[in-house]
């Protein structure tokens, strides 16, 4: 097939997976909102005021980007993990493997999906943040590029998940056993120069610790890590899982038999 | 031109079953193609390998020429299929369902949406549209199975028991279809457990069992290769036991049915014959099964034996 068919293809496949996205909107774009006002009013109203300022930003303002950029994680992997895996339960993933899509237009068409649930869902929680704090972008291209590429990695890890589960246990998993507890040990409602010294070097090898801190220094213009060993961290993680979500869709692991 | 070139195709699942043992199958462009065989015989997994749903372990399959290996977008390309299972999303629209379909297989989203209505036309589907895929009855996602399978326009349509479940009415209609299809240059290759589906539509036949063919013929050519066909009588008189009738094979079914098979070198006068000698009288009679199913029944019993001969 030629690139520009290819290219068809793959805006069918994301316009398919954008739709669902949208069709189901209270089950996609509202729960994010509703957590992110309950962290808000309890962390950033109700205990933000007793611990005061960090690094020179009130409480509410110093999580609001971790927080966004958790929402942004959880749904970028979990919408490739719940629409690649229920096609591949319900077989309707047939449709996709029996046409002649190159591998690389299955990978990108669901994390694209993934990257714009992300990206729909920081907009909303963004709108929320905005209800209880002041939010301004010192660095534009940072903010915006460190969001997308970070929807990109955990949509590409959401499409491995899916790829080698075999049934909803294997789904679950991951999201509860690694990417929550990752998500709240990485940055998100602390600097890690508040950590003990073996606390502080243990939470360097969290990658999610690099991705919400680049984020605020998109926003806030401050991080605890160096911006450019974020950016290499996240093009890193990006491009192995990029490699091996094409190797497994191209050798057919979990879809084919 | 070759539609379908198979050679010596092997399949093994991780678990050690050998679904397919080195098979090899012609299928020329234009034609209507049966695959029959028992169940497990392999016909599904030969049809996942030709669709690119199942990994061969061993072998070639080429499609309309294109190598299935190493030029699998355009050997997919040609390739039009209607799965045994349903497979279509439940969640969505009957009309997106097809639409997309199409996008896959590179059609614009103005040229799909046209074919789509097309296809779901032609199915009877397209007053169900807005519709979705779980809100079908059974017949109906067969047909839109179907719908979806045409929309891209394949030379070849592989079609897994495309009937079953579906209504006398519904089955008629479809054959005209697949009828009409084949008469515009698609080639067909159909399997079925409705061996009267096979024997009406299909110009030629391949039998497959245990993973390997057969037979391979004409349909009307293996047809002829019957030795016997099988009759049921329907007698006046009660029977307690079956009569001996010299040089026929006769079994009791109940108080006034007989089933007596006929090989090619005899004749029914003779079976009335000697009736009417024992003093019974044929008050109606019928074939007991269609011919293709005797012929199917002696084939892989034929294999087998064959098989359990060759293990000993």
């Amino acid at each position: 097939m030629s690139l520009r068919t290819q290219v068809v293809a793959l805006h069918t496949l994301v316009r398919k997976e954008y739709t669902r996205v949208f069709r189901i909107w209270v089950q996609t774009l509202v729960p994010p909102a509703v957590t992110t006002a309950l962290y808000f009013l309890i962390f950033g109203n109700v205990i933000g005021r007793r611990i005061g300022p960090m690094d020179g930003f009130d409480y509410a303002q110093f999580i609001a980007p971790g927080l966004i950029m958790m929402q942004v994680i959880t749904n970028a992997y979990g919408n490739v993990v719940s629409s690649f895996f229920s096609a591949k339960m319900q077989r309707h993933l047939e449709e996709l493997l029996v046409a002649p899509m190159a591998t690389w237009t299955i990978v990108l068409g669901y994390t694209v999906g993934g990257v714009l649930r992300g990206l729909g869902v920081a907009t909303a929680v963004t709108a929320v943040a905005l209800v209880f704090t002041r939010l301004h972008i010192t660095h534009v291209l940072v903010t915006f590029s460190v969001i997308v590429l970070t929807a990109f990695v955990f949509s590409l890890g959401g499409l491995i998940n899916a790829i080698l589960a075999t049934n909803f246990d294997d789904v679950s998993i991951v999201p509860a056993f690694v990417l929550t507890p990752l998500s709240y040990l990485g940055g998100v409602f602390y600097s890690i120069d508040l950590l003990p010294e073996f606390a502080r070097r243990l939470s360097l090898a969290n990658p999610i610790l690099y991705m919400v801190n680049a984020f605020r220094y998109g926003m806030l213009g401050v991080s605890d890590v160096g911006i450019g060993t974020a950016y290499a961290i996240i093009l890193g993680f990006a491009a192995v899982l990029f490699a091996t979500c094409m190797l497994l869709i191209h050798r057919g692991t979990g879809i084919r038999t | 031109m070759l539609a379908l070139q198979v050679r010596d195709l092997v399949k093994t699942y991780p678990n050690g079953v050998q679904a397919l043992r080195g098979l090899d199958l012609d299928v020329p462009q234009g034609e209507f193609f049966a695959l029959l065989g028992p169940n497990g015989a392999g016909k599904t997994t030969l049809i996942g390998i030709i669709t690119s749903l199942v990994n061969k372990t061993a072998g070639e399959v080429r499609v309309f020429g294109h190598d299935l290996g190493r030029e699998a977008a355009a050997a997919r390309a040609c390739v039009g299929v209607v799965p045994q299972e349903i497979n279509i999303n439940y969640w969505d629209s009957v009309q997106n369902i097809v639409t997309t379909q199409a996008g896959f297989y590179g059609m614009t989203p103005r040229r799909a949406r046209s074919r789509a209505e097309t296809c779901l036309r032609r199915l009877q589907l397209w007053d169900r549209r807005r519709d979705s895929g779980r809100s079908l009855s059974g017949g109906m996602k067969r047909r839109l199975m179907i719908a979806r399978a045409l929309v891209h326009e394949p030379r070849l349509l592989i079609l897994d028991e495309p009937t079953a479940g579906v209504d006398i009415e519904i089955r008629r209609s479809m054959w005209d279809l697949l009828r009409e299809l084949n008469e515009a240059g698609t080639t067909i290759i159909l399997t079925t457990h409705y061996l009267e589906e096979a024997e009406c539509l299909c110009r030629h036949v391949a039998i497959i069992d245990h993973g390997r063919i057969v037979e391979r013929d004409a349909m009307a050519r293996v047809l002829r290769k019957l030795h016997a066909e099988t009759f049921v009588l329907n007698l006046r008189e009660v029977v307690t036991a079956a009569p001996a009738l010299p040089g026929y094979d006769v079994r009791h079914l109940d108080d006034h049915q007989l089933e007596v098979e006929v090989t090619k070198d005899q004749d029914l006068n003779g079976v009335f014959a000697a009736l009417s000698a024992a003093g019974l009288h044929v008050i109606s009679m019928r074939n007991k099964a269609n011919r293709l199913e005797e012929l199917f029944m002696r084939l892989t019993a034929r294999e087998g034996a064959t098989r359990a001969v060759e293990e000993a």
